[in-house]
């Protein structure tokens, strides 16, 4: 394993992440030094562009794109680089592994990061319950601190920036990146009104870019070997490689780092061993619980953003969970639609309301106890709450495995109305 | 039936050490508004009291330049922030999709059975908490919990004795 083919893991010591010096001794900080010393912050930031790096949180904005709409400038003020290291989306194990394994790289991507944009302060938003992470990254500041990449000055380029861990307290939402700047401000988690931006407007209404764990650990090795090189890690336009992985009832659930565009099946099939034996694939979820279930249908697809959305779901976070036959979907969007519920942030009547309600008929559904109707009623719900009815994602992510349930799996559903009187 | 002022319980003493107040202030240096430490310093005072008491939010309000209220809007969006005394130890037991399709429900069903309790709820003796958690992030280790700060995977039905046996 190398740099230049598996540039986001090969410096992964889940056990006892590298310390200083061997971080330094294979390759650390080198683009740190780099984009300080040979590059304007635009450099940095036209390099990423070039290198069609799209945001690895789920939804896969060209992060290139997402900088350059930072005012720059010598009067600018204070602006904010966040890391959204709040990975809460069911069957999502990517960041954890990444920020537990090799913490300097998420600080040196912070700076360099921070550097583009002319950072004031950078902020890791970090879930509470990484305590491992938290210790690890905390560490790895204090390395940096020392090193005098972190501080006034930094490596006399003029450029004062500083990063601190914040860790949250649970809530899904935070993830939502307006909900995260309203919770490290201190407030409770609701969403912004969007526009303005955060790019704009974000923490304390300064411009401020919130980038996920994954995407930022891309950007000192695009700084080192540069956008092509980037580009040619991908099977499809989309630069890079990937942190795919499964779980569910499969022979080896894990996290690999590939070929950004690698198949389903490829994934499926090589990587997490297949089924357990006894077991068939029934439907699988692209990126977590916010995204459309697809099935043995779909398995050739392409992982890549673009490929995913024709099929008609996400590829969200690109970390497959897989239902077997021995599931009841009705039972399994029960879950999801309970998550949902429980995590919404009741600031908006569609999903503060909605999502109890789709929790009721499903439990209805999944006990034989449904009603003529429930599904239609479902059915109506999925645009009640669908994209435009509600403040934020939650609603209308909560609303995509519930739609394609429906529509792959609609005898299952049906199956759940009880027989009225007559007819028995 | 309505119930008199003097009724409800009153507020237990509650005081903010000079050590608590020295780490909220640590933390309130970290931002350029000392609001942003509002959830820091509510898990200061639940590391010294295990939760968060009612008459914490006065001083600890006070301090970080907020109303007692907003603070307590804060603490009751939190599902981290502890409201009410817990356990010695909290067991924080996903049940997002993954742990659900590797067999969460029946290590649910073990704990419920070794410890009488069901999500919420606390044992007589106090030593654990059982709570509901959203995805802890180690989904290929699936069924997943957390006891305290140690995250503990591959959990089945049969080890939940041996599991708790390390945590007195």
């Amino acid at each position: 394993m190398s740099a230049e083919t598996k540039p986001l893991t090969h410096n992964i010591r889940p056990d006892r992440p590298l310390g200083l010096k061997e971080f330094e001794a294979a390759g650390g900080f080198t683009a740190l030094r780099k984009a300080i010393k040979e590059m304007t912050p635009q450099e940095v930031q036209q390099k990423v562009k070039d290198a069609n790096l799209r945001g690895r949180g789920g939804a896969g904005f060209p992060t290139g794109v997402k900088w350059s709409l930072i005012p720059m400038g010598p009067d600018a003020g204070a602006k904010y680089m966040v890391c959204n290291a709040d990975e809460m989306e069911p069957g999502t194990f990517k960041d954890r592994l990444l920020m537990e394994g090799d913490p300097h790289s998420l600080i040196e991507a912070m700076i360099v990061s921070g550097y583009a944009i002319q950072a004031t302060t950078g902020y890791i938003f970090l879930r509470g319950e990484y305590t491992v992470a938290a210790d690890r990254l905390s560490m790895a500041i204090v390395d940096a601190r020392n090193k005098g990449f972190l501080g006034k000055n930094i490596l006399g380029s003029g450029w004062s920036y500083d990063v601190h861990v914040h860790t949250g307290a649970g809530r899904y939402i935070c993830g939502e990146e307006t909900a995260l700047i309203n919770s490290l401000e201190g407030r409770r988690a609701n969403p912004r009104y969007k526009p303005p931006f955060p790019q704009i407007s974000g923490l304390w209404g300064r411009p401020t870019i919130v980038n996920n764990v994954e995407t930022l650990y891309n950007v000192p090795h695009i700084v080192n070997r540069g956008s092509e090189w980037f580009k040619g890690l991908s099977k499809v336009k989309d630069g890079g490689t990937k942190l795919y992985g499964v779980s569910g009832r499969v022979k080896k659930p894990g996290c690999w780092e590939l070929p950004f565009g690698t198949t389903v099946r490829e994934i499926l099939e090589e990587h997490a061993g297949g089924m357990q034996d006894g077991l068939k694939l029934k439907a699988w979820l692209p990126g977590g619980a916010s995204t459309d279930f697809l099935t043995d249908q779909h398995l050739d697809l392409a992982m890549d953003f673009d490929t995913i959305a024709k099929a008609g779901s996400r590829m969200g976070t690109g970390l497959l969970t897989v239902v077997d036959d021995k599931q009841s979907m009705v039972s399994v969007v029960r879950n999801l639609e309970e998550f949902f519920s429980r995590e919404s942030c009741g600031w908006c009547t569609p999903c503060r309301d909605g999502l109890p309600w789709s929790v009721r008929i499903l439990m209805a559904l999944e006990e034989g106890r449904g009603k003529p109707g429930d599904l239609e009623m479902l059915e109506q719900m999925t645009k009640w709450l669908g994209p435009g009815k509600t403040f934020c994602a939650h609603a209308p992510g909560a609303m995509e495995p519930l739609q394609s349930a429906l529509k792959y799996f609609r005898s299952e559903f049906e199956a759940g109305i009880a027989k009225s009187k007559v007819a028995a | 039936m309505t119930t008199k002022l003097a009724d409800l319980p009153k507020a237990k003493h509650f005081e903010l050490t000079a050590e608590m107040a020295r780490a909220i202030e640590h933390e309130v240096a970290h931002y350029p508004d000392s609001k942003a430490a509002s959830i820091e310093a509510l898990k200061i005072v639940q590391k010294h009291h295990g939760y968060v008491p009612d008459g914490a939010y006065e001083p600890v309000a006070k301090l970080i330049g907020m109303s007692a209220a907003e603070l307590f809007g804060v603490a009751t969006f939190y599902s981290l922030i502890f409201k009410h005394p817990v356990g010695k130890h909290v067991i924080k037991l996903c049940d997002s999709l993954s742990c659900y399709l590797t067999g969460y429900e029946d290590v649910k069903k073990a704990f419920e059975r070794k410890l009488g309790i069901g999500f919420g709820q606390t044992t007589k003796d106090n030593r654990f908490t059982l709570l509901p958690i959203c995805c802890l992030g180690a989904c290929d280790k699936g069924p997943v919990l957390m006891i305290d700060d140690d995250t503990h995977g591959n959990v089945t039905p049969d080890g939940v004795d041996k599991l708790l046996e390390k945590y007195a």
